[in-house]
């Protein structure tokens, strides 16, 4: 039992981290319709260049941490007006396959910059594990949790109460509508490309105070898929909450494969054999937006 | 030869020729035996790289009919070309003739095709994208972990296929395998999206409404399209690996999947010879970076070691690129300069 219970923490623990990733592809999502498949791929390059910053330059933590917020709001502007703004309109295949590019993009620009080999970031947090439950759990999971959170927290609002916000949740809602309403669409879609991007370089900061940094950090985007789809595609809390849950359910599938079966690495399936249960069953999952339609 | 300057059909059957003049059909039947001739004129590497661009060429095919004329996005193709595959070299250790054995991996690969087709009849653009790529991740485990029919990771070895007592034991005879199995693929394809089928398909894509008020029924058509191509895509899946002889998972992962759909895109969605171009096209962009790199390596020093990430970076720009400037791809630009050229001297 005490087995399943460390499972469960442990799942809490990666959930939180793809709850924040799963925020940014919400984001995008809601506003401007696009599924980012290049999600994982932001979280990376927020990640590298955080560590450039801190490692490289020997910038000190705060200061490294806001320019890499500077950066990740150029970035997504960049994005926004070159790749994803000419596909106004364009029909889904163009732009799944355009982010899909996207990500192919900047995971050979970073390994071009920085190489193949895992970075490790300097130490933030200390290291002695906090206990919970009988448990050791690293500061650094807590803290990660504890950002999801906030940042949750503080996009709820922003969708609620902000006049941004809420010009977002009507361009999502109905763009012509909102377009005639005095809202430029263009700017809501390059705002939320730019959110997004800081969303997933404070995901990619955690992550690289975790396991270090390397290419191959962007699987994270694809890992994040089950988690939206499980909370529905344009739900922020569905995002929060299905990050969480897949992080639980990978991890206890994992430790009960292992047991039952004796299979290794069932990890990296599991959430997707969910996904494709949620598809066939509930495909606009637990807080998604209905669309009525026949098929 | 002249070609007509417009059109001058009397008949449905007419129209849906596939070659409208005889020039046409005098090119095809150069370009044919350039090919046939191929293998005595080049040399072992330049035949192992055409043997790669076939079975390119074959594999877009087949996702252009359900991804160009169905309009069903697959992430999951490379997955079904796998399963083809694996099913073949099983069959094939029990001691089943090469034929029928490419037969049932075909047929093995259109069951699982249609299995997780079976979504599409709820989903469509990018739930449909996100639950094929779930399959691509599932099937990719499966043939890492379940040894017994996989190899796992160390894969399966292969022996040269045999039709009736002759054996294909080097690349330039399997070079003619490959051909005769392409132009069949392609054959298929032709034929079958100018049939009652692709005429259906063709609706699915264009309005799924209006499609099933005309009487297409979306389930059966999109299992269909779902079948066909994941049947193709297993032949297909059969023959790349007897290219290496080895039966190994690097050639079925997602990045395949989306190389698959990234020729079709480059190429022209909904076309055959979108697909051919597509498929030429983006099987010899890494060769060709190869060279340009090699040759490049005495001015910038390190180039080589980096050119893994260069191919993966320009592969991502030419999508990019291609969706901006070509969305219509390959076969449009085609189209254009054979226009230009028809009416050459008088094009106002």
């Amino acid at each position: 039992m005490e087995q399943y219970l460390q499972l469960i923490i442990n799942g809490l623990v990666v959930g939180s981290i793809y709850s924040l990733v799963a925020l940014g592809f919400v984001i995008i999502y809601k506003a401007t319709k696009v599924v980012n498949f290049a999600q994982g791929e932001l979280v990376m390059v927020g990640a590298y260049i955080c560590f450039a910053l801190t490692v490289q330059f020997q910038l000190p933590f705060l200061a490294a941490f806001l320019i890499t917020l500077f950066f990740s709001i150029i970035l997504g502007l960049c994005i926004e007006r070159l790749a994803l703004r000419p596909l106004i309109g364009e029909e889904g295949i163009s732009v799944i396959m355009v982010t899909i590019a996207l990500s192919s993009v900047l995971k050979s620009l970073v390994q071009l910059i920085w190489g193949h080999d895992l970075q490790v970031y300097p130490q933030m947090l200390p290291t002695e594990p906090i206990w919970i439950a009988g448990l050791p759990v690293a500061p650094v999971y807590i803290a990660a949790l504890i950002l999801s959170g906030l940042l949750f927290a503080v996009f709820t609002l922003f969708f609620k109460y902000s006049r941004v916000g809420i010009a977002m949740r009507a361009t999502a809602y109905d763009q012509q509508a909102a377009q005639s309403m005095g809202i430029s669409v263009k700017n809501i879609f390059a705002m939320s490309w730019c959110i997004a991007c800081v969303v997933s370089s404070i995901g990619g900061l955690i992550l690289g105070n975790i396991n270090g940094i390397d290419p191959h950090l962007g699987h994270l985007g694809l890992a994040v898929f089950p988690a939206v789809i499980l909370g529905g595609l344009d739900s922020l809390a569905g995002a929060a909450l299905g990050g969480l849950l897949i992080g639980i359910i990978e991890n206890v599938c994992d430790g009960a494969a292992m047991q039952l079966f004796d299979i290794g690495g069932f990890k990296e399936v599991a959430a997707f054999v969910v996904l494709v249960i949620i598809l066939m069953v509930k495909p606009y999952g637990l807080f998604g937006t209905e669309e009525i339609e026949r098929v | 030869m002249q070609g007509k300057c417009g059109l001058f059909f009397t008949s449905y059957a007419q129209e849906r020729e596939f070659f409208q003049s005889g020039f046409q059909k005098s090119c095809l039947a150069i370009f044919m035996l350039v090919l046939l001739i191929l293998p005595t004129m080049v040399n072992t590497y330049y035949v192992t790289i055409v043997n790669t661009v076939l079975i390119s060429v074959m594999a877009a095919a087949s996702l252009n009919l359900l991804t160009g004329f169905c309009g069903q996005i697959s992430l999951g193709h490379a997955a079904f070309m796998g399963v083809g595959a694996y099913s073949t070299a099983n069959a094939l250790i029990w001691g089943i003739p090469f034929l029928p054995a490419v037969l049932f991996g075909g047929l093995c690969s259109a069951v699982i095709g249609m299995f997780f087709g079976i979504p599409s009849l709820r989903l469509k653009g990018i739930y449909l994208a996100i639950s094929t790529m779930a399959a691509q991740l599932i099937l990719s485990y499966v043939f890492l972990h379940w040894d017994g029919a996989t190899g796992g990771s160390s894969g399966i070895l292969l022996r040269p296929p045999q039709i009736f007592g002759y054996v294909f034991d080097s690349h330039e005879k399997r070079y003619y395998l490959f051909l005769g199995m392409t132009v069949l693929v392609l054959l298929t394809i032709s034929n079958l999206v100018r049939s009652r089928f692709g005429r259906a398909f063709v609706a699915i894509r264009d309005f799924h409404l209006s499609a099933e008020i005309a009487g297409v029924n979306l389930f059966k058509f999109k299992l269909y399209a779902f079948g066909v191509s994941s049947f193709l895509a297993g032949i297909a899946g059969a023959m790349l690996v007897h290219r290496t002889m080895k039966v190994s998972m690097d050639n079925f992962g997602i990045d395949m999947s989306i190389a698959y759909l990234a020729m079709i895109i480059v190429g022209g969605l909904g076309s055959v010879l979108g697909s051919i171009m597509g498929g030429i096209f983006m099987s010899l962009l890494p060769v060709v970076l190869g060279i340009v790199a090699a040759s490049l390596s005495g001015v910038f020093s390190g180039i080589e070691s980096q050119i893994a990430a260069v191919k993966e970076g320009v592969f991502g720009l030419v999508i990019i690129l291609f969706l901006i400037f070509e969305p219509e791809g390959l076969v449009h630009r085609w189209r254009l300069i054979k226009a230009y050229w028809k009416l050459y001297p008088f094009a106002h």
